[in-house]
């Protein structure tokens, strides 16, 4: 079990094997995590650095506690919205990464394309955890994990993912994940906020939320990211709510139970309503917890291959 | 040329694993307190067997615990190959507990090195004791087997292969002279 890529750039163009892969070893880990002492030796030794260049607390968190529970050596390195500019500084970056004889970088940045620079000019191994509006890999395993925990497969499911999918990095992933995986999947949000072309990724589009839920099995509801409000985008807040907010009114109308997740941080009573976010239908503290094995599984993955 | 013989045949595993069984309820004076836990692959299977002996002279229930011990290899780095992540699943409480840890060959040590420091992640067991089916000598660490189905004195060159019904078409033990034993290992 070795996967093709010595990084973990995206999910676009990986293949079964290796998503199954990925997903199969984090099995395992999910059982480490279980143990009294949850931390094993595999990457004793080596030194891993976490660079994000955009806030973050879940996805930064989750991969520290990956690393520390694989036994590597850890530094993180922040700095959200530095005004420097962005090439450079990852140029500057990489030259100091190669002179500290780092193993494995996880980088998050807010331009597209970022980690995949970063791979191109360092011999670490790199994963994205999140390059702007692009990519967000483990983000699109840990959900598709989640998935595969619930109803023991990813062919044929129905995912709906709902929200802002033109600026949203965990849409596109889970997108090229899925598809990848024989699930159908689907989009649904205000015109404005869809791709114009999204039907070339083997998605189908869907302008009304009352369609998706007779439809679907998953609906993966996005954050509206809050700040993009001003741009016009769409109305008010509350009109998204009343037309895109995934509600239980609205999810009660299905024909059967729909599993509800969401990448977090949830704006309560915008996208999603505060009690399906709390309901027995919704998983999405599980996604949390299963993130913890799958970046335990792609770094254990990446950092043994030699 | 490669040579290949038969050191153990059906009947003779099947009496190794009776007279096992029968050894640690002898040295452990009852099976009150002991569990076993086998070491992926064929040392899992091993220890089913014996588990199953021991609950029959005993006539009470014996845990068994399966040991994967990727994760705590020596070797992990430097190897081309990637090896193969399989499930632990030791689903009792091993603190307090005779454990009997079970493999099909002892070699250099290394694997049981692996083993002891992942069961001591899991708790404290009040002793561990080793049995394998070979001992074929040629340690690079200071252990050593409390039960042994068979002392095979070899040679570097050589190759042990243990065959159990679960995974193969036969029991037995075959000791082949072997130049590609470097790469089997």
């Amino acid at each position: 079990m070795k996967l093709q890529n010595r990084h973990l750039l995206g999910l676009d163009g990986m293949s079964k094997e290796d998503i199954s892969a990925i997903l199969d070893t984090a099995v395992l880990f999910k059982e480490v995590l279980e143990r009294p002492i949850k931390k094993v030796p595999p990457l004793q030794g080596k030194t891993i650095v976490n660079l994000f260049f955009e806030s973050s607390t879940r996805t930064r968190i989750s991969f520290e506690l990956a690393e520390r529970r694989l036994s590597a050596d850890v530094v993180t390195f922040s700095t959200a919205g530095s005004s420097v500019s962005k090439g450079e500084t990852l140029k500057d970056t990489a030259r100091n990464i190669e002179a500290m004889k780092i193993d494995m970088v996880v980088i998050r940045h807010p331009a597209p394309g970022a980690s995949h620079f970063l791979s191109r000019v360092v011999d670490a191994n790199v994963i994205n955890a999140g390059d702007g509006g692009h990519e967000h890999p483990t983000q699109g395993l840990l959900d598709m994990f989640t998935l595969r925990d619930k109803y023991g497969r990813l062919e044929n499911l129905k995912v709906c993912i709902v929200g802002d999918i033109t600026h949203s990095r965990v849409a596109r992933s889970n997108i090229y994940g899925l598809t990848t995986m024989g699930a159908e999947v689907s989009v649904c949000g205000p015109a404005t906020l869809i791709p114009r072309d999204i039907e070339k990724l083997g998605v189908k589009v869907f302008h009304r939320l009352e369609d998706v839920v007779q439809d679907v099995d998953v609906i993966n509801v996005l954050r509206i990211q809050l700040e993009r409000q001003e741009s016009g985008l769409f109305p008010s807040l509350r009109e998204y709510h009343r037309y895109f907010g995934v509600t239980k009114e609205k999810v009660s109308k299905a024909s059967k139970p729909i599993t509800i997740m969401h990448p977090g941080p949830i704006n309560r009573d915008v996208e999603l309503s505060a009690d399906l976010a709390d309901s027995e239908h919704s998983v999405i503290l599980q996604q949390v917890t299963n993130g913890v094995a799958v970046r335990m599984a792609v770094l254990y993955l990446l950092g043994t291959s030699n | 040329m490669m040579k290949k013989t038969k050191i153990i045949d059906a009947t003779g595993f099947q009496r190794a694993i009776n007279r096992l069984a029968h050894e640690i309820v002898e040295k452990e004076k009852g099976a009150e307190n002991l569990a076993v836990v086998g070491i992926r692959t064929r040392g899992d299977f091993l220890a089913r067997r014996i588990a199953a002996k021991i609950e029959e002279i005993e006539r009470r229930p014996i845990p068994v615990g399966t040991l994967d011990i990727t994760l705590y290899r020596d070797d992990l780095r430097g190897r081309l190959d990637q090896p193969q992540l399989q499930s632990t699943q030791i689903l009792f409480d091993i603190t307090g507990k005779t454990l009997v840890l079970i493999d099909d060959v002892l070699f250099t040590g290394r694997t049981i090195r692996a083993a002891l420091n992942a069961l001591m992640d899991m708790g404290r067991p009040a002793e561990i004791q080793l049995l394998v089916l070979i001992d074929r000598g040629h340690r690079e660490l200071p252990i050593k087997a409390d039960f042994v189905g068979k002392n095979v004195p070899t040679s570097m060159k050589q190759t042990i292969n243990v065959l159990m019904k679960e995974l193969d078409d036969e029991d037995a033990v075959f000791l082949s002279d072997s130049d590609e034993m470097e790469l089997k290992r």
